[in-house]
């Protein structure tokens, strides 16, 4: 199986953004997808450190594609996805009506915020030129299975979310913004304080999801670390791991090392632990009774 | 403007056609709509007395068929789509792409809708859409304002419906799993939404605690109102801040900006709620009626006609005024 790393979903700085991309030059990984997935607001901030990013990982032997705005509504986002069309690097689609840009020929790949549920969907983009799918994190290994042997008939890449706080919900209000009683045009882009999301919890301080712009994510670290196995069974041909602070280059090796068979499910997770002290952690959407629960021996308060 | 209602059940679609319901939408009991209640929802016998009777009374019928098909198991929503073709409706209501794939392929006569469910939000989405499968009509989601749907209008050939009464999302519809994170059912999946069989109410104190999922996500007083526990209309806290993180506890009503959703080119408005009771359906047709009816008579639209049927609770205009922007 190979590691892809999925688009930074929090807003850091121009610098911080691009170190995570230089640290990525000489991770094992095989893939890189950038760019921003959640607030176009964001993007005239570290838009021209894309190209140098780009090259850096190319050069590196990385295979890169670009992410489209999950959530497009207004014209500038539209052009914006219109222009993602023409930089000559593979685009994932967050959104569809970036293939309104996309030429029919032209391959793509689709990203984790597509719903793509069953057989037909998947057939469908095939047809229309993906080659490579990110699986909604929502789906169950049951599901998993049925789409990677469809992937496998059809020459598709299937990829599922490995590692990182969920994206659960993507809204045209900005929570963070919210938050801060300000309206969503003048933000004053309250996002940026928090590199791994808002933390919100319930009425009995339990720690639930994550704020981030108009995103929601859960407050869990999302880690595929028990069902490695069972994901290369199916045929399952990528990991994706989501960017998050602290060292992430090095969280993609412990991912790698465990691919390899020279870390096992326990193993990892003592590693996610160590690494990462207040990071909890699930895998209930792939197998679980909810998206939270966590099927390791540990679990954080 | 065309009026779409809801009906959860038989007797509701009665109510609603005699009220005087243009159109109304519906589901089959099972999995492939996003209402999937106890309860609720059409056998296919029910279905073909509700088609037939709506159309004795000059009414439409659309059918939801608006989850995403689990795989390995497409071919309980293919024979929903097949069955509301034979039962008569005038349109279904799709979301997955597969799904409108298989229906304009095998059922090319049957009129196609996009489901808010799709959370189509922009024109070059829709006209995908419709290039692609054939798509009449639009159900936009609740995040634009009133001209971002003019714009959108302007740009697309396909009709467009928009919600004006009831419930209200606040996430993308059809792009949210906070429901399944919690408690495991999903609105994409499973057709539920913070579901009652997660739901819980426990005494604490002099408290009162809703649970979802075992997250205490609502408290009040013993004695008081407690809230419905769903996800994104909970209590939560972030920093020293403790309240509704995502959205008040507010219920749509659009129905004052009537006049500027027909002026923006609006074809249907859509009423939320087919888990309601047959008498508050028939309550909110026949205001909405009203409402049309004036409109389209270039009369004063009858004021705050529907505010006692939001059963004390906040209503909003929701996105269309977008205070918040």
């Amino acid at each position: 199986m190979e590691l892809t790393v999925g688009p930074n979903q929090f807003f850091w700085a121009a610098d911080d953004w691009l170190k995570l991309y230089r640290d990525l030059v000489t991770a094992p990984v095989t893939r890189v997808v950038l760019g921003e997935v959640v607030c176009s607001k964001r993007l005239p901030f570290f838009q021209d450190r894309i190209p140098e990013a780009v090259e850096l990982l190319q050069d590196a032997g990385k295979e890169v594609a670009l992410t489209s705005l999950a959530l497009v509504t207004l014209k500038r986002e539209r052009k914006m996805t219109a222009a993602l069309a023409e930089m000559g690097v593979e685009i994932e689609i967050n959104d569809l009506s970036a293939l309104a840009h996309i030429p029919q020929g032209t391959a793509f790949s689709v990203g984790p915020l597509v719903n793509v549920y069953n057989e037909s969907t998947l057939g469908w983009l095939a047809n229309r030129g993906a080659t490579r799918v990110c699986l909604p994190p929502e789906l169950p290994l049951e599901s998993v299975a049925a789409l990677a042997e469809v992937g496998a008939k059809t020459g598709v890449k299937i990829e599922v979310w490995g590692h990182g706080r969920l994206p659960l919900a993507v809204s045209g209000r900005c929570y963070h913004a919210r938050h801060h009683n300000r309206p969503k045009d003048n933000c004053q882009f309250a996002c940026e304080d928090d590199p791994d999301g808002l933390e919100v919890k319930t009425l009995e301080d339990q720690p639930f999801l994550v704020i981030n712009g108009i995103q929601t994510l859960s407050d869990s670290y999302a880690s595929a670390a028990h069902q490695i196995e069972t994901l290369q069974d199916a045929g399952v041909s990528a990991l994706r791991l989501s960017p998050q602070s602290g060292d992430f280059a090095g969280l993609c090796g412990l991912y790698r090392q465990r691919l390899d068979g020279d870390l096992d499910g326990a193993g990892l997770e003592a590693a996610l632990h160590a690494g990462w002290p207040k990071a909890r952690l699930s895998d209930g959407f792939l197998k679980g009774a909810r998206g939270a629960d966590w099927s390791g021996a540990s679990q954080l308060a | 403007m065309e009026i779409v209602c809801p009906a959860g059940t038989p007797a509701a679609l009665r109510a609603a056609v005699k009220a005087g319901a243009h159109t109304i939408y519906c589901g089959f009991a099972d999995e492939t709509n996003a209402r999937n209640f106890p309860g609720l929802n059409f056998d296919r016998e029910e279905m073909q007395e509700g088609v037939r009777f709506a159309h004795s009374h000059g009414s439409k019928v659309l059918v939801a068929i608006n989850t995403f098909p689990r795989a390995g198991a497409e071919d309980i929503w293919h024979r929903a789509v097949a069955d509301a073709e034979t039962a008569g409706a005038d349109a279904v209501i799709l979301a997955d792409l597969g799904l409108l794939a298989y229906a304009a392929e095998n059922h090319p006569n049957l009129r196609r809708h996009l489901s808010v469910q799709a959370a189509a939000a922009n024109a070059d989405m829709i006209n995908f859409y419709a290039e692609a499968f054939g798509v009449k009509r639009v159900v936009l989601p609740r995040v634009l304002s009133v001209p971002e749907i003019a714009a959108i209008n302007a740009e697309t050939d396909v009709e467009t419906e928009v919600f004006v009464f009831g419930g209200l999302c606040v996430m993308a519809e059809g792009r949210c799993s906070l429901s399944s994170y919690a408690t495991g059912k999903s609105p994409n999946m499973n057709g539920v939404c913070s579901p009652p069989s997660h739901v819980e109410y426990r005494e604490e104190g002099t408290d009162l605690d809703a649970r979802l999922g075992g997250y205490v996500i609502h408290r009040v007083a013993q004695g008081e109102p407690a809230p419905y526990p769903t996800l994104c209309k909970g209590c939560f806290s972030a920093e020293a801040k403790t309240g509704h993180l995502f959205e008040d506890p507010v219920s749509l009503n659009a129905e004052q900006l009537m006049p500027q959703l027909k002026k923006a080119g609006v074809t249907a408005l859509k009423i939320e709620g087919r888990q309601r009771s047959r008498s508050y359906v028939a309550q909110v047709v026949k205001n909405f009626r009203a409402a049309t009816d004036a409109l389209e008579a270039g009369l004063p639209m009858p004021e705050g006609m529907l505010a006692r049927l939001s059963e004390g609770q906040a209503v909003t205009t929701g996105a269309y005024k977008k205070t918040w922007r």
